[in-house]
């Protein structure tokens, strides 16, 4: 019986809607108020039903709810024969909860998206030999599972026949389809674009790295911050405490009517939803963007940040030493290219990978007598020519002739923060490179960007040689940059960062910069979806666009703005209710419901703009 | 011990989380201190000891103060 109102709730609240319409438009037409009067204490018991069962349900577990408020409230207004208020306020308050149903199921609309991502089924090979359709929950580890073209992969596994495209954006966020043959591994939740592939599997369902992010997503949307937990307390006594108020006022003043207006306005409803329904659109926001933000106290500290401290290579530069400039002496370009090509495929050193990407294909000669000098390059014979590669110091040892044009060039290229390679050919220099790590591209905006968004200092801590890191950091606009940082020099630069009272985010790739991740207040790894990634860090930038990073700050910022907001009308709704009640006449039951359900959907839906935020550029 | 999660209907009042947990405490079986409800995901995540109580107990509990379980998994 219980059941049966439950699940046609919907169905009550219309049918009590549309009572008090009749109500409403047969005293108008025919003014007789028996009709009136038998319509709304019809939808009044209608109303009060599922609203009294609840009530009923809670107090079995000693919950003093906000039915229960609502319930006495109707039975009160009953007793005073003011049909009229207790069939609105029925209606109210079951119209107001199927309304915040609706919203608050599209609010959550972005995790169900990434849900929907997730693979229900997979082709499990089966004992017979044959590929069968199963459940997702019926594949183990060990399984042999197949995926056809346009298929979404099921598991996280490894290939072990065929090959094909794999299109990895709902883990890493890059749309370009990666190519998959024997031994490479797979992801659940992506898609094969084209091709076919047999694969056994490693991880299954929640275990996956997909399955991960979805349990970091769900339950950062249920963390709470300080404030929240507060509120939650707070919420706890506030609902008897208004009873207990409604008694008191009816005690002293007998007023029946006031005590149970009172006691409508008895649920901090909007204040209870506000803060956690902004969390939830805006975490959402995150995940659809590539942003994971673990939870409520790390957007608080985000949208606070003082300092961001990069970790250099990789970050905000490529990662990749490159050939950046180039100048050469003398004729014979081709030929000598060729000779310095081959000498530096001889060696393991990244300038000569530098080189080599930057000469590219030539025809290689046979290299012999190679000597390779520490600390100043390498020398060899080619076709009997002798060959020197290397930085400033292995020419002078092989007493190269440096020209004074020669030496300011070297003085240039040394000032823009190359590294230097110089190449000479039986004692005549021939060619001199700069070698540098390029910072990537966009950073420079990006960088500006943050500090439009409040951030204070911009601080970028690296292993290279502070020469490299001041131009770096001159080029970036950075506020400080640090060369020459061990792994324990960048924590405790962070920890001394942190006594000063600043509030520190940690930029890195999150591989192998997890105690510094773990130091800062805010540790984001960017460019991951990794197990380490996700652990040790705070907030996870699922790609390696640097653009990301600027739209997490500033998603924290508008979700901190927006439950501010929402906190704001909830408290003041309350206020202008409880004066108008005490000290004023318009306040009645149903209006005060009116305009308590009316704060809440205002709540859940200035917490739903949060779902379309985009950084205006 | 068994670990359940039993996916809710939607949950949209905020003293839905004190009824549920409510109910489940009262039922014998539950480690009351593992009850985790997740209002955004509707979900319960709960440990029970499979001697004193089952997993249809655990649902009834809950669809008895008015709340329509869609799936439940037990590990």
């Amino acid at each position: 019986m219980q059941r049966f109102i439950f699940r046609n709730k919907n169905k009550i609240t219309l049918i009590s809607g549309i009572l008090i319409a009749l109500a409403f438009i047969s005293k108008w037409t025919t003014g007789k108020i028996n009709i009136f009067n038998w319509a709304m204490i019809l939808a009044s018991i209608i109303g009060a039903l599922p609203i009294a069962i609840q009530a009923y349900q809670a107090l079995r577990v000693k919950v003093v709810s906000i039915d229960v408020l609502v319930t006495i409230a109707v039975i009160g207004a009953f007793l005073i024969q003011n049909f009229e208020e207790s069939a609105i306020v029925t209606f109210l308050f079951l119209f107001g909860a199927y309304l915040e149903q609706r919203t608050l199921n599209q609010t959550r609309s972005a995790i169900k998206e990434l849900l929907e991502l997730a693979p229900q089924t997979a082709l499990k090979l089966m004992d017979d030999g044959e590929y069968e359709e199963v459940d997702i929950d019926d594949v183990d580890e060990g399984d042999i599972l197949l995926v056809k073209t346009g298929a979404k992969v099921p598991v996280d596994g490894r290939v072990i026949a065929g090959e094909g495209y794999i299109n990895e954006a709902s883990i890493t966020g890059e749309s370009v389809p990666v190519e998959k043959e024997k031994g490479s591994n797979v992801y659940a939740g992506t898609i094969l674009d084209n091709g076919t592939l047999q694969i056994v599997a490693d991880r299954v369902g929640e275990d996956t790295t997909f399955g991960k992010i979805i349990e970091l997503v769900e339950e950062a949307q249920d963390s709470k911050s300080e404030a929240e937990r507060f509120i939650d307390r707070f919420a706890k006594y506030y609902t008897p405490a208004v009873l207990v108020l409604g008694l008191i006022v009816w005690l002293i003043t007998k007023d029946v009517e006031l005590a149970i207006t009172i006691l409508v306005l008895g649920c901090p409803g909007a204040l209870v939803i506000g803060v956690p329904v902004s969390n939830v659109a805006g975490i959402g926001n995150g995940a659809k963007n590539g942003v994971l933000l673990k939870g409520s106290e790390v957007i608080n500290d985000l949208s606070r940040v003082d300092t961001f401290v990069f970790d250099k290579t990789g970050t905000l530069t490529e990662g990749n030493p490159r050939v950046a400039e180039t100048k050469y002496y003398g004729d014979n370009i081709e030929e000598v290219l060729a000779y310095l090509a081959s000498v530096e495929r001889e060696s393991d050193h990244p300038l000569a990978k530098a080189v080599l990407e930057e000469i590219g294909e030539v025809n290689y000669l046979e290299v012999e007598d190679t000597e390779v000098v520490k600390g100043g390059g390498i020398i060899a014979s080619v076709n009997g020519h002798r060959i020197a590669v290397g930085n400033v110091a292995l020419m002078e040892r092989e007493k190269v002739q440096l020209s004074e044009g020669v030496r300011a060039d070297i003085e240039k290229f040394e000032k823009n923060g190359n590294s230097l390679v110089l190449t000479a050919v039986n004692g005549q220099l021939k060619v001199l490179m700069g070698v540098r790590d390029r910072v990537r591209p966009g950073v420079k905006e990006d960088l500006q960007r943050l500090k439009r968004l409040g951030v204070k200092n911009l601080v970028m801590l690296s292993g290279d040689n502070q020469g490299t890191v001041d131009v770096v950091s001159k080029e970036l606009g950075l506020t400080e940059a640090y060369g020459n940082m061990l792994p324990e020099d960048k924590q405790a630069y962070i920890k001394k960062l942190m006594d000063e009272g600043q509030i520190v985010a940690f930029v890195g790739d999150g591989v192998n910069d997890s105690p510094s991740l773990a130091l800062a207040n805010i540790g984001i790894a960017m460019g991951s979806g990794t197990d380490v990634a996700i652990e040790t860090s705070d907030v996870v930038l699922m790609n390696s666009d640097f653009n990301r990073l600027t739209h997490a700050l500033a998603l924290a910022k508008a979700i901190s703005r927006n439950m501010k907001q929402n906190i704001i009308i909830a408290v003041g709704v309350v206020f202008i209710l409880l004066a108008g009640v005490l000290f004023s006449d318009w306040v009645s039951m149903s209006v005060g419901m009116l305009v308590h359900e009316g704060s809440i959907l205002a709540v859940i839906l200035n917490g739903m703009r949060l779902l379309r935020y985009r950084l205006k550029y | 011990m068994k670990q359940a999660t039993i996916q809710l209907e939607t949950l949209a009042c905020p003293s839905c989380m004190q009824k549920i947990e409510g109910a489940l405490k009262a039922v014998d079986g539950i480690d009351n201190d593992t009850i985790k409800i997740s209002f955004n995901s509707s979900k319960v995540k709960l440990e029970f000891d499979e001697g004193k109580t089952s997993i249809e107990d655990i649902e009834s509990a809950i669809t008895r103060v008015g709340y329509e379980v869609i799936k439940s998994k037990v590990k």
